[in-house]
């Protein structure tokens, strides 16, 4: 067990994680570290060589190890502690930690939590912190996910996998290459393996549309004469120790295939592009409210989750499209946990360690629901807590500067000349008007604290297209 | 035509207006910011891309670091450089902006790092 209370422990050294560390230091958090079970800071963005990061954040066009540079030199010239090759176990509340000999005699209000961590110089870690924060991004779908039937050959790899072969270790998946799913992942591997003299035969898309950026698919498919085939899929993956090739074929409204339309395509590769869910098997021994349908947790406004003092941000509470995103929330979430800890940190100093902590009173909780074509939303809640409330109270006395809570969403599926409603009840407390939305393309309502000022039942979020408005 | 000049992919409308001089002109609509006027124009008459790639790194704790052409290269050519960057090696250390190779095919452009990679 360490001595050294931590005010926040990151979980994960990609740009959640480093994005989440600055920004708790800057907030007064300097009793900091992160946790990454790669060999170095920077996470994935280390193997997305492309460029395009970086434009709404920096307002530069960077390339993945660029972008990921400039915050691992944020966080050394912090002077920001770090483990690398370091692996979290678990997590648990230091009220309920129950290893043998220690006595609780802190935290014992539930502030303080410990982190279990290992790495072969370390060896075991019990790490005392007043937050966690949870940034440990996402993985890819796999092909047991998806359930192609065939043969189990070599050269069945998702994209992200041979991204990381090509990138980073200077290995070619192989030479005559299908993918499967038009995700961005996929569409960028398309492009690179080209450029390193594969044979792209095609990329297929189960959806009548593409899951990645239009720019994508322009600049990477359609700038190398590679085929889309939309509303196709893989139905078969022939060879034995090799793949030899798939068998492709048209989808119906359903995404049944329809017999008839099968095609053989020769290759010795097939990458999947279909999708990340967030990893959040960390957290699972901690009982943290999950959310079903983005498969991270459940957060409020200040992106904590369930259990006060564990925060999370970036793909590991939604999978977001670009990385200026989860630097955003990424801030939020470390601003957030440092003023949690500052707080406990005041409340372990001041107050006998069973009297309870500030903040008692229980918050009320304004649920934020997906309505029509919302397949979610992210917070999944606002929590009206001391804090909020003086800022309700500000507001009411007329304060010149109305802060915003921004609210993250995705459509279930393409829609034109939408309108963005949220209500509380039968009230529209916001509108906006959008000329596309679509599943692929985060959307973002930007709700100023004002509308919530006399909201008490829950928020629901709805996209409605023209022929709803009819009324 | 898609513009690619940033993640919200404008669907842009171009039409060839009159011709003056041996420059065609073109007016394009759809767009949501300048850039991708910019882009069109540059698209139809001089199409370029910056051209991202990985290069060799001999005696270090890696075996490739990630590079990328400092001022774009015509868009028909990223192949033609891509043969060259696959063939070239550098030594380690390598530091984030080195050049790691001068005026690829002739188009200006240098071939720099944009990432660390320290010597084993």
């Amino acid at each position: 067990m360490s001595e050294k209370i931590y005010d926040a422990v990151i979980v994960g050294g990609g740009p959640a994680g480093l994005a989440a560390a600055v920004s708790a230091y800057d907030n007064g958090a300097k009793k900091l570290l992160i946790l990454e079970r790669d060999s170095r800071l920077g996470g994935i963005l280390l193997q997305c060589i492309h460029n395009g990061f970086g434009l709404h954040y920096f307002g530069e066009e960077l390339t993945g190890p660029e972008y990921a540079g400039r915050f691992v030199k944020q966080v050394k010239k912090r002077g920001i502690d770090y483990k690398v090759n370091t692996m979290v176990v678990s997590i648990d509340k230091a009220a309920d930690f129950g290893e043998a000999g220690l006595t609780v005699t802190f935290g014992a209000d539930g502030t303080e939590h410990v982190v279990t961590a290992m790495n072969s110089t370390d060896g075991l870690m019990f790490l005392r912190t007043y937050s966690v924060i949870l940034a440990t991004g996402c993985r890819e779908r796999t092909r047991g996910a998806l359930v192609i039937p065939g043969t189990r050959p070599a050269g069945i790899f998702t994209a992200g996998s041979a991204q990381r072969f090509v990138n980073i270790d200077g290995y070619l998946p192989g030479r005559k290459i299908v993918i499967l799913g038009s995700g961005d992942i996929g569409l960028i591997m398309a492009r690179r393996l080209t450029l390193e003299g594969c044979d792209v035969k095609l990329v297929c898309e189960v959806m009548p549309y593409s899951a990645g950026l239009s720019r994508n698919i322009t600049q990477c498919l359609e700038n190398f004469h590679i085929p889309l085939k939309l509303s196709t899929t893989v139905t078969e993956i022939h060879g034995r120790d090799r793949v030899q090739g798939v068998t492709i074929a048209k989808v119906d409204a359903n995404r049944i295939p329809v017999a008839g339309t099968e095609e053989f395509i020769a290759c010795d590769t097939l990458l999947l592009s279909v999708g990340l869910i967030p990893e959040n098997e960390v957290c699972a021994g901690t009982g943290i409210h999950m959310d079903p349908v983005t498969k991270g947790p459940s957060v409020n406004q200040r992106m904590e989750t369930s259990i006060p003092g564990i925060f999370a941000c970036g793909n590991a509470v939604h999978v977001h499209d670009l990385v200026d995103f989860v630097t955003n929330s990424s801030l939020l979430a470390g601003r957030c946990a440092a003023e949690y800890a500052v707080a406990a940190e005041g409340v372990f100093r001041s107050v006998p360690c069973h009297e309870p902590a500030v903040n008692s009173q229980a918050p009320v909780i304004i649920p934020v629901c997906p309505g029509n074509r919302v397949r979610y939303t992210v917070p999944q809640q606002i929590e009206v807590d001391d804090a909020f409330k003086a800022v309700i109270q500000e507001i009411r006395e007329g304060a010149s500067e109305i802060p915003k809570i921004q609210i993250m969403f995705r459509s279930t599926d393409v829609y034109r000349n939408v309108t963005i409603f949220i209500y509380s009840g039968n009230d529209r407390i916001y509108m906006k008007k959008v000329r596309i939305v679509r599943p692929g393309e985060m959307q973002t309502a930007d709700i100023p604290a004002s509308a919530l000022v006399n909201v008490t039942g829950l928020l629901t979020v709805s996209i409605e297209t023209p022929e709803d408005m009819i009324d | 035509m898609t513009c690619i000049i940033c993640p919200m992919g404008c669907q842009l409308e171009v039409t060839r207006i009159q011709e003056t001089g041996e420059i065609p002109a073109y007016s394009v609509t759809g767009n949501t910011c300048p850039r991708g006027e910019a882009y069109a124009q540059k698209e139809l008459t001089n199409p370029t891309r910056t051209l991202t790639c990985t290069v060799a790194v001999r005696g270090g704790i890696r075996c490739l670091v990630a590079a990328k052409s400092k001022i774009e290269v015509p868009r028909d050519l990223q192949l033609a450089c891509m043969q060259v960057i696959r063939r070239i090696s550098v030594k380690a250390p390598v530091k984030t902006g080195d050049v790691l190779y001068e005026d690829i095919l002739n188009t200006g452009a240098d071939i720099v790092a944009c990432d660390d990679v320290e010597s084993k």
